[in-house]
């Protein structure tokens, strides 16, 4: 094995890729082959660090040197500052890894960002290059798969799946290992499906799996193939994901060439290949059943359960389907142990959970805690807190299913019961921080607005049921509310969430009951005084010119495109509201500060 | 670029590999978006013909799912995130300022075929939010005010 003085890790995630981090590879590539020193110096790009907000970020081992915002023209410097001459670059470092005061850099874990974080589903990501199956498999790396087909029988990886307590990661929360076991009783031909279709918006843990780590899900899915008795795979991942299908692809195919996957597997006897399917844009397809139709190349409608898919599923074999991060866990379940795995959470959810923290948020990127972590060490202790010194509103979990929490209920501990308790759910993982700038109500429409676009339309609660909340939403939002909008609200979600055919539209009224709970007071100020107390319904905002600070400079009353702004030069301005388009071009264009928005 | 007979033949040869497979229309009609750019009725009977499916089984997977165009697009496909990251961080401002500067409504394409602008679903760059596509360059961290600028770059290649 060739050996290297010193490793530069470069993030090739999403959201390291899209702020640059290819052209730095590109860049490191070139200095180093000019200098001559590829042969002692490592150059691997990885899956995510997590930190997206500091992206493009670099780390060079051995130091440990954690660079983050890294410019093209900054790689010069680094080679030959830190790689030629050994010193660390401290202009480029991430602040939080400084020592105070010292001129010495933290290890990683012990970032404010990393210190409370678990990574077990992410283990792998940012630290090996995801396209290299040996990288893979120094991190022991198929020795899970190696272990099930020779020392155990398919009823005991079933049991050890059910002993750790694993729920759907996916955000419903069934037991894994009950969903194992219900398609191992069935006989025959049968499936194993991995739901790789990451529709919540403002997640994306799977993608990033995908991304870092692609090993890791066909690990799992050739155990739970060997576990159920399948011998055929499918993984349905979204075609806006690029990069994780490409990774996945060469990661299927190096298995195929290390006779990880095909036939005769470890010379056991035991069969089990895989296959890509591409989703083509609707959220409904994250629906088991809608999934499965979407493989079979229909139209992604879901189907009605019973029967469930583990009796009849793909092509109408007995299928089970995970998520990718459910399936992140296994190979380290069956390693380590189930007693290992219990060992971390809450008693009824066991393990880690991966969220992508976002919004208003200082650090957003994707996080990794134990179960019954508080959504405050979240969001403070490891998010930073609200950027800008802006007060915390809301944090949204479970996306278009899930609900917003207020701050009194930040030190809620995280895990599937506590948070449907609170009137949100666990969901993918998306956490969307939300400040006082931005309104309830508005929010509830934005994903009633989403629900609408997405809902199949094959049953008539879910298809004309939120269309109608939508409206009610709009016309709040118009400063158009009656009296009783709120309980009208609230029938129809009841009736929705009781008659709706799957899970969209069941869970679709979440998002407006959880706001209408926990924000009742914004619904009302848009209702009766017709006022959006954030300041974010258009329609609902007056925009006026506070006459001691207007000079007189008449900019505004030239840039008004409905000519609504009048006055004389040198003296205030006077906006007329009934002529007032809202469209804030007076506000952008004011040098004097005079102009705001109530 | 290669003229029309020339695409029918390459969607032909697709249509073969394709045939009597599980899941045959769905990839048909990808590869058919990827030759053409769209999926115009003529492609669309002839890939039901082609699998010896029905057009409306075709038709109905072609509506079902948002990543088919029916109609042409652009040269350049802007898609502007309206994930909740993104969302809540002002894409809705971002929308609006590239519908206004390309004065042509979301999900259409501008006059001169250049631009057709769409309000995309999450794109997973929620650390760099709020986040708009054009083809495969990403932009991120955006605010209304940098709109001009990036069409500019465009509108000139």
């Amino acid at each position: 094995m060739e050996l290297f003085r010193s490793t530069i890790l470069i993030c090739g995630g999403t959201g390291c890729t899209s702020s640059g981090s290819g052209k730095l590879l590109a860049r490191f590539e070139t200095l180093l082959a000019e200098k001559g020193l590829e042969k002692e110096i490592k150059l691997v790009r990885t899956g995510c660090f997590g930190l997206c907000a500091a992206g493009p970020v670099v780390i060079v081992y051995p130091e440990g040197a954690f660079y983050s915002h890294v410019k093209v023209e900054d790689v010069d410097e680094i080679v030959n500052e830190h790689l030629v001459k050994g010193r660390i670059v401290t202009r480029l470092l991430y602040d939080g890894s400084k020592e105070e005061g010292k001129n010495e850099i933290k290890p990683l874990d012990e970032i404010g960002f990393y210190e409370k974080q678990k990574r077990v589903v992410l283990r792998n990501c940012g630290v090996i290059d995801p396209e290299n199956i040996d990288e893979y498999i120094a991190f022991d790396g198929y020795k899970a798969l190696a272990k099930v087909l020779t020392e155990m029988s398919r009823e005991d990886v079933v049991q050890t799946i059910l002993d750790s307590g694993l729920r759907g990661r996916g955000g419903g929360g069934f037991p894994t290992g009950l969903k194992w076991k219900f398609a191992m009783g069935s006989t025959g031909k049968k499936y194993v499906a991995c739901n790789a279709d990451e529709g919540d918006p403002g997640a994306f843990m799977d993608r990033s799996v995908l991304e870092g780590d692609p090993h890791c899900v066909i690990e799992a899915m050739a155990i739970a193939a060997y576990a159920i008795g399948a011998d055929e795979g499918y993984v349905y991942v979204r075609a806006e994901y690029p990069i994780a299908v490409k990774r996945l692809e060469i990661a299927i195919e190096q298995a195929r060439e290390y006779g990880l996957l095909g036939e005769n597997i470890f010379g056991t006897g035991f069969n089990f290949d895989m296959h890509i399917r591409l989703g083509a844009g609707a959220f409904v397809c994250g629906e088991e059943t809608a999934l499965m139709n979407s493989i079979e190349g229909q139209r992604g409608e879901p189907r009605p359960r019973p029967p469930f898919p583990a009796v009849k599923g793909l092509f109408g074999k007995p299928t089970i389907l995970n998520n990718v991060e459910t399936y992140a866990n296994i190979a380290q379940i069956i390693n380590k142990g189930s007693e290992w795995f219990k060992s971390m959470g809450t008693e009824k959810s066991t393990g880690t959970k991966v969220f992508a923290l976002g919004g208003k948020i200082v650090n957003s990127g994707l996080v990794e805690i134990p179960m019954g972590t508080t959504l405050r060490e979240i969001i403070y202790d490891i998010g930073g807190g609200c950027p800008g010194g802006k007060a915390f509103k809301a944090v949204q979990t479970g996306g278009p299913s899930g609900g917003c929490l207020p701050a009194s209920m930040l030190d809620t501990p995280i895990d599937y019961d506590n948070l449907i308790a609170a009137g949100s759910m666990m969901g993918s993982g998306g956490m969307i921080v939300m400040d006082e700038d931005n309104c309830m109500v508005d929010i509830a429409r934005f994903f009633l607005d989403f629900t609408v676009d997405e809902s199949c339309g094959k049953c008539t609660p879910c298809r004309v049921g939120t269309r109608r909340m939508l409206d009610i939403l709009n016309r709040i939002c118009e400063g158009k509310g009656e009296d009783g909008d709120i309980e009208r609200l609230e029938e129809l979600a009841a009736n929705i969430k009781a008659t709706a055919l799957c899970g969209l539209g069941q869970t679709a009224p979440n998002p407006v009951l959880s706001t209408i709970k926990q924000f009742r007071s914004e619904y009302e100020a848009h209702i009766y005084e017709k006022r959006c107390p954030a300041g974010v319904c258009k329609k609902l905002l007056q925009y006026v010119i506070d006459a001691d600070k207007c000079k007189g400079c008449t900019l505004c009353s030239r840039v008004c495109p409905a000519g609504a702004i009048s006055g004389t030069v040198k003296n205030p301005h006077v906006i007329d509201q009934a002529k007032c388009l809202k469209c804030g071009a007076c506000m952008e264009k004011c040098k004097f500060g005079a102009i705001s928005r109530k | 670029m290669p003229d029309i007979r020339e695409k029918y033949a390459e969607l032909d040869k697709v249509i073969a590999a394709n045939k009597g497979q599980e899941g045959a229309v769905m990839r048909t009609l990808q590869s058919a978006q990827d030759i053409f750019g769209h999926v115009p009725k003529d492609v669309q009977v002839r890939i039901a013909e082609g699998l010896g499916s029905t057009l409306s089984e075709v038709y109905g997977v072609a509506t079902f799912y948002s990543q088919f165009a029916l109609e042409p697009r652009g040269e350049y496909i802007i898609g502007v995130c309206l994930g909740t990251a993104c969302y809540v961080k002002g894409a809705q401002a971002v929308l609006d300022r590239v519908s206004k500067e390309l004065n042509t409504p979301v999900g259409k394409t501008s006059p001169d075929g250049l631009f057709t602008i769409k309000d995309t679903r999450c794109l997973g760059a929620c650390g760099l939010a709020p986040v708009m596509m054009i083809n495969d360059d990403v932009y991120g961290a955006l605010v209304p005010e940098k709109i001009p600028g990036i069409l500019a770059k465009y509108r000139q290649a």
